[in-house]
């Protein structure tokens, strides 16, 4: 159990009142309210610790590159990596273009990149801009009508022996978890590099590299407590001697001529330019307030109020829910023929943030049938009084546009 | 913002549907929140005789479509060329914010598409950035 009131008292934001109401914030899909241990620790980093990192020999430059590093660190044994093996990135998406730039550079002209029907624009569109590039193409495995993918549709499409599979491991529409060793097993069995977009897993659930056995996993931190623009790609060590860089510039490099350079070792290989040092510390503070929490606690909780929220929903006239009923802390919904626009309007007037629209997956939305949807999605500072508030606005919104 | 008005417009919406012979159309959509308005007009006289609304958009986006149909309705083209964003506003009566600004607009944007194509000109930097 957690002690939900403990932890909003460390949630500045938390305590803002919009229209006299006590705020409700139900969009953590999309981005996550900040504790004061996170915007402690890179306040203090700039206040007593910056320096550009892996230059200079003075003693602050010295400083900050063991902080930068004790970041990596922490990060890393967060999803049981080796600390060589955390790139830092901007967010999932710059770590999933990268995956794509790198491997679509060095793929069979002609070869195919899988994904699924699941997955968010940032898993979409990289694959299509680098396929275009290479010469590769693009297919996806379906998604069945109750939301989910199926062993046997993802078999049939690993026959055509594509050279990556990249997929979600859980659905930011459709709060579907999707069973990434398994599939990182088939995956490796059909001969093909497999790559997990972990963007709405290791944020909500323990994400351990090993045991899933993926070559690649994308996470940003700002989803989970952590600032914005830093991010994370786990690229497994073997890979990382063969695979080429993807960004140029200073630190990735161990000599330069006008003619030609060679690589830095990894992770420096793949971090161009002066890093995000404040970020990635701000991150692992973020990391330590999660683990303190628990992440198996923070799982519970969120399924728990995802429950609640279907309960309380279900009573109203026209909705319909999309996605599989066991799934992460994410509640996708239509009400009747009412546009998500309107229902998420509703939700705001009683200061309940939710997302509306088309969460960036446009292609799924189209297989839904839907224009946009309306989602709450849950993390550890929600309560079942938020939900309560939410479905009390549902009910309201139904009565005036349904 | 749900006034009376809106409400009245969005469940019973003007001038919705198709017209079997368009003189012109236009057609727009807004990403970010999934309103798609289509817009189909007949001219006769250099006026505006026929306006019909298609698509699937929210309360706002919809009400404004309704009003904005039966005030362009009758006009000359090049009037309804010039109905701007004030009008539009004051027709729903609503300031609905800047969340919402778009949905108010979008219908707005897609009939000028429609009467510039009509006219043969191209759309002006301003009308552009209605959406």
């Amino acid at each position: 159990m957690l002690d939900v009131e403990k932890i909003r008292a460390d949630f500045p934001l938390l305590k803002r009142k919009m229209n006299g109401k006590r705020l409700a914030y139900l969009d953590n899909a999309a981005t996550t309210q900040k504790p004061v241990q996170v915007l402690e620790a890179m306040d203090d980093y700039y206040r007593n610790f910056n320096a550009n990192v892996n230059r200079g020999a003075y003693r602050l430059g010295g400083e900050s590159t063991e902080k930068y590093e004790a970041a990596r660190r922490n990060i890393a044994s967060f999803i049981n990596a080796k600390p060589e093996e955390i790139i830092f990135t901007k967010n999932a998406t710059e770590s999933l273009n990268a995956v794509a730039a790198i491997t679509c550079e060095t793929a069979q002209r002609g070869s195919t990149a899988l994904l699924t029907q699941m997955e968010h624009h940032s898993n979409i569109v990289p694959w299509q801009l680098q396929a275009k590039k290479n010469g590769l193409k693009v297919r996806y495995v379906k998604i069945r009508s109750y939301g989910a993918l199926c062993n046997e549709d993802v078999e049939e499409e690993l026959e055509r022996c594509p050279f990556i599979f990249s997929f979600t491991h859980v659905s930011n529409v459709l709060g579907a978890v999707n069973d990434a060793a398994k599939l990182c097993r088939m995956a490796k069995k059909a001969g093909a590099y497999s790559c997990v977009d972990a963007a709405q897993s290791v944020p909500h659930m323990d994400v351990d590299v090993k045991k899933i056995g993926c070559d690649f996993l994308a996470f940003s931190s700002h989803k989970m407590l952590g600032p914005n623009g830093v991010g994370a790609l786990y690229m497994r060590k073997e890979l990382q001697e063969t695979l080429p860089p993807f960004l140029g510039g200073g630190d990735m490099i161990k000599s330069v001529s006008f003619e030609e350079s060679t690589w830095n070792a990894p992770p420096y290989k793949y971090e161009a330019g002066t890093p995000n040092v404040a970020g990635a510390i701000g991150l692992s503070a973020a990391v330590d307030y999660l683990k303190k929490v628990g992440l198996k606690n923070i799982e519970e909780h969120e399924k728990k109020l995802a429950k609640h929220c279907r309960k309380e929903l279900s009573p109203i006239k026209g909705i319909r829910f999309h996605g599989p009923r066991e799934g992460a802390g994410i509640v996708s919904f239509n009400i009747g023929k009412i546009h998500a626009h309107d229902v998420g309007q509703f939700a705001d007037d009683e200061a309940v943030a939710i997302r509306t629209g088309h969460h960036c997956a446009q292609p799924l939305m189209k297989l839904l049938g839907e224009p946009a949807t309306a989602r709450a999605s849950f993390y550890l500072y929600n309560t079942e009084d938020e939900v309560e508030r939410l479905a009390g606005s549902m009910r309201k919104c139904q009565k005036a546009l349904g | 913002m749900y006034r009376e008005n809106i409400l009245d417009h969005y469940k019973r919406p003007r001038n919705r549907g198709k017209i079997e012979k368009p003189d012109s159309e236009g057609f727009d959509s807004n990403p970010l929140c999934g309103d798609e308005i289509g817009m189909q007009i007949a001219v006769k006289g250099g006026k505006i005789h026929g306006i019909r609304f298609s698509g699937s958009a929210c309360a706002i986006c919809t009400a404004s479509a309704s009003m904005l149909t039966e005030e362009a309705m009758g006009k000359k083209v090049e009037d309804a060329r010039r109905i701007s964003k004030g009008q539009v506003l004051s027709l729903l009566g609503i300031d609905p914010g800047p969340t919402r600004l778009k949905c108010a607009l979008l219908p707005l944007k897609v009939m000028k598409l429609a009467v510039y194509k009509y006219l043969g000109k191209k759309i002006s930097e301003e009308d552009e950035k209605l959406v």
